[in-house]
């Protein structure tokens, strides 16, 4: 095992760890926000990849599905919002667990319905083709991609977050939503804004995760967990969190893959129930 | 009065549908996921039973009952008692999870209930735990992966590292495949179980089978995970150096569009591929084209092949569960895979198993036949009747 060989496996952990921000930055935001457990975040990912297939069999444009999966995912969960998440904001987080955790069943049984029980596949556009030769090795090009992606959505979350008014205001509620209500900022509003955006990077991740896995019904469940688990471990509702933790979860999941494969499957699970123990408000909570 | 007629509806009603029983009618419990990751086998295998049935215009002649075993054991055991004890049937088909299988086999044997497997393949239920109700229409994983571990040694592969899920099926899988091959005399240089269900990058793996350094890989995977896999397999563009064999389910007919041109050339074993140039496959795929729009896969076959089962049975005059367990290992027939019978030493099915590669023509991905190993039968691995 030569050095290529680690090269290569860093970037493939550094491609699953911006896959998996993608996914917990919207988890991570709509719960310290809103203080609301979405579930069925993972089956917003799952309308993602399967909205873009359909675009991209439609237009024939890899990009055309780009676009418009995201913005289709965040018309679902605008729907979601005001017939479901904006009633349940004040019930109890039992009640709110059970009716996201029913979505995603209703979400499941509607791809079947919708487009079958079959997988289905979404080309890479043909400038991703191919590889790419990066730091002495051949590595796919639409990995890369999925990395510039990731880093992108990263450093334009950062700015607004921490430069601009907006930023400051959503902050400010993450902190203390009363204070903020009272000197008059419309939290509600931001709240539905910051959902809106956090559904899209769902639908985002769910586009550029099809090319690679594929569309199938159970994508949706299969990555709730370690997107749940990025989230605890980074810290509940913080950007630096969110970015942390998929960092933490993807190397460790990949890097442990390699060296010992025989715990590969519980190495986060492990690493969740530490940090459960020593520091249950995660690594970078929101509130301090 | 209103309760009268109520009640007198009810009982007119159970008479009418009582006396239909008076056919002799074979009840059928098609015991399949029918939810979950696994519904779309479930739906293939009832396809291709259903299509059976009709073909034959024999659809008076059984009574189907419907139920759901995801892909939870538990489940299916509660599942395969109901339909054994509360609707009464004759005979139970179906099966695709080897948990399933595993799960109801006690049950299924102390009942004395026949049980058509037609799918699940886990090599005990035609080996150690064998019984003389459980009759297997579809493969055992021994049997997929013996001939081609002996004839990608007869190609020249010397050092092989192998892949699959880290569950019964993958670990049966691999083990036969290793078995033969290293038997032949080659050599497995390395091998990883991949944690099942969970795994959704194998661009670890792969560079670590890369990093080996082996003639080719040998893998198993299905379903979602037979689609990423390909896919990924394709992007590293690793076909020339390391070239991919496998279980044939890797490049079923069923997943194969999804997983694109990253499919063409990967060698598989499998005991059915569509593109058989047989009189008995060509009416079958086109009926079944006809039916459901597009190809059929393996699975629709082993469906298929359990409604011939049992209509083979039901012919040589078995109209009960004892006369059914008797008769349903000794039909033989040509199948669309090839001429099939059922081993009365295991009651698994003594099949043709394929190799094939998979390839574009005009366009659409197809399987081309490599070479046909005939006749492939299980030894008896511990069973007695």
């Amino acid at each position: 095992m030569d050095a290529g060989f680690w090269v290569l496996q860093f970037l493939n952990a550094l491609q699953f760890s911006m896959l998996l921000f993608l996914l917990s930055i919207g988890l991570t935001v709509i719960f310290g926000l809103l203080h609301f457990v979405n579930l069925a975040h993972g089956a917003l990912y799952m309308m993602g990849a399967y909205i873009a297939v359909s675009t991209a069999n439609q237009t024939g444009s890899y990009w055309a599905a780009f676009v418009l999966a995201p913005l289709g995912v965040t018309l679902v969960g605008a729907i979601l919002y005001f017939m479901l998440i904006d009633r349940l904001r004040t019930a109890n987080p039992m009640n709110q667990v059970l009716v996201t955790f029913g979505l995603i069943f209703v979400f499941l049984d509607l791809v079947r319905i919708t487009w079958g029980d079959i997988a289905l596949g979404l080309e890479v556009p043909p400038s991703l083709e191919g590889s790419s030769y990066l730091l002495g090795v051949h590595y796919p090009t639409y990995r890369l991609f999925i990395i510039f992606v990731g880093t992108m959505v990263m450093a334009c979350l950062w700015l607004v977050l921490a430069r601009t008014q907006i930023g400051a205001m959503i902050r400010a509620s993450v902190e203390n939503g009363a204070m903020a209500s009272a000197v008059g900022i419309n939290v509600s509003r931001l709240f539905f804004g910051a959902f809106c955006v956090g559904c899209a990077l769902a639908g985002l991740a769910g586009v550029i995760a099809a090319p690679i896995f594929s569309a199938t019904t159970g994508m949706g469940i299969s990555i709730l967990i370690p997107a749940l688990v990025v989230v605890v471990i980074g810290g509940l509702g913080s950007l630096e969190g969110a970015i942390v933790g998929s960092l933490i979860v993807g190397f460790i999941e990949t890097i442990g893959a390699v060296i010992f494969p025989s715990v590969a499957a519980v190495s986060s699970y492990l690493l969740l129930a530490a940090i459960l123990i020593l520091r249950p408000k995660g690594l970078i909570p929101a509130r301090g | 009065m209103h309760k009268f007629f109520t009640t007198v509806v009810i009982a007119a009603a159970t008479l009418v549908g009582t006396s239909q029983y008076a056919f002799a009618e074979t009840k059928v419990g098609l015991l399949l996921p029918r939810s979950g990751t696994y519904a779309v086998l479930g739906k293939e295998i009832e396809a291709g039973f259903n299509l059976a049935v009709e073909q034959a215009d024999r659809t008076g002649e059984f009574k189907i009952f419907n139920e759901d075993t995801e892909i939870k054991p538990q489940v299916g055991l509660a599942k395969a008692r109901k339909l054994v004890l509360e609707n009464e049937v004759d005979v139970i088909v179906g099966i695709v999870s080897s948990g399933v299988l595993g799960a109801i086999r006690d049950f299924m044997h102390n009942a004395k209930v026949p049980l058509i497997v037609a799918n699940a393949g886990n090599n005990e239920a035609t080996g150690k735990s064998c019984s003389p109700y459980i009759t297997r229409v579809s493969f055992s994983s021994n049997q997929l992966n013996r001939p081609i571990g002996k004839w990608m040694f007869d190609k020249g592969i010397r050092k092989v590292y192998t892949l699959a899920p880290d569950y019964v099926a993958g670990h049966q899988m691999i083990d036969g495949f290793t078995d033969a091959f290293t038997r032949a005399g080659g050599e497995v240089v390395g091998r990883e179980f991949t944690p099942f269900g969970k795994t959704k990058d194998f661009g670890p793996y792969l560079a670590k089978a890369k990093a080996a350094k082996p003639d080719a890989i040998f893998v198993f995977y299905a379903g979602g995970e037979a689609i990423s896999f390909v896919k990924q397999y394709g992007s590293f563009g690793l076909s020339k150096e390391l070239p991919l064999y496998s279980s044939g389910f890797l490049t079923s007919p069923l997943y194969v569009k999804a997983e694109g041109d990253a499919a063409i050339g990967i060698v598989a074993s499998l005991h059915y591929v569509p593109t058989l140039d047989t009189p008995e496959n060509k009416e079958f795929v086109e009926a079944f084209i006809a039916k459901e729009g597009r190809s059929p896969s393996e699975y629709a076959v082993q469906g298929y092949d359990a409604a011939k089962l049992l209509m083979g049975a039901a012919d040589a005059g078995a109209n009960d569960r004892a006369s059914l367990a008797e008769q349903l290992p000794k039909v033989k027939y040509v199948s669309p895979r090839g001429p099939v019978e059922i081993d009365l030493a295991t009651n698994n099915i003594i099949q043709n198993v394929y190799v094939y590669d998979t390839v574009t023509n005009g366009g659409e991905l197809t399987q081309k036949i490599l070479d046909t190993l005939e006749a492939v039968q299980d030894a008896p691995n511990g069973c007695t009747m």
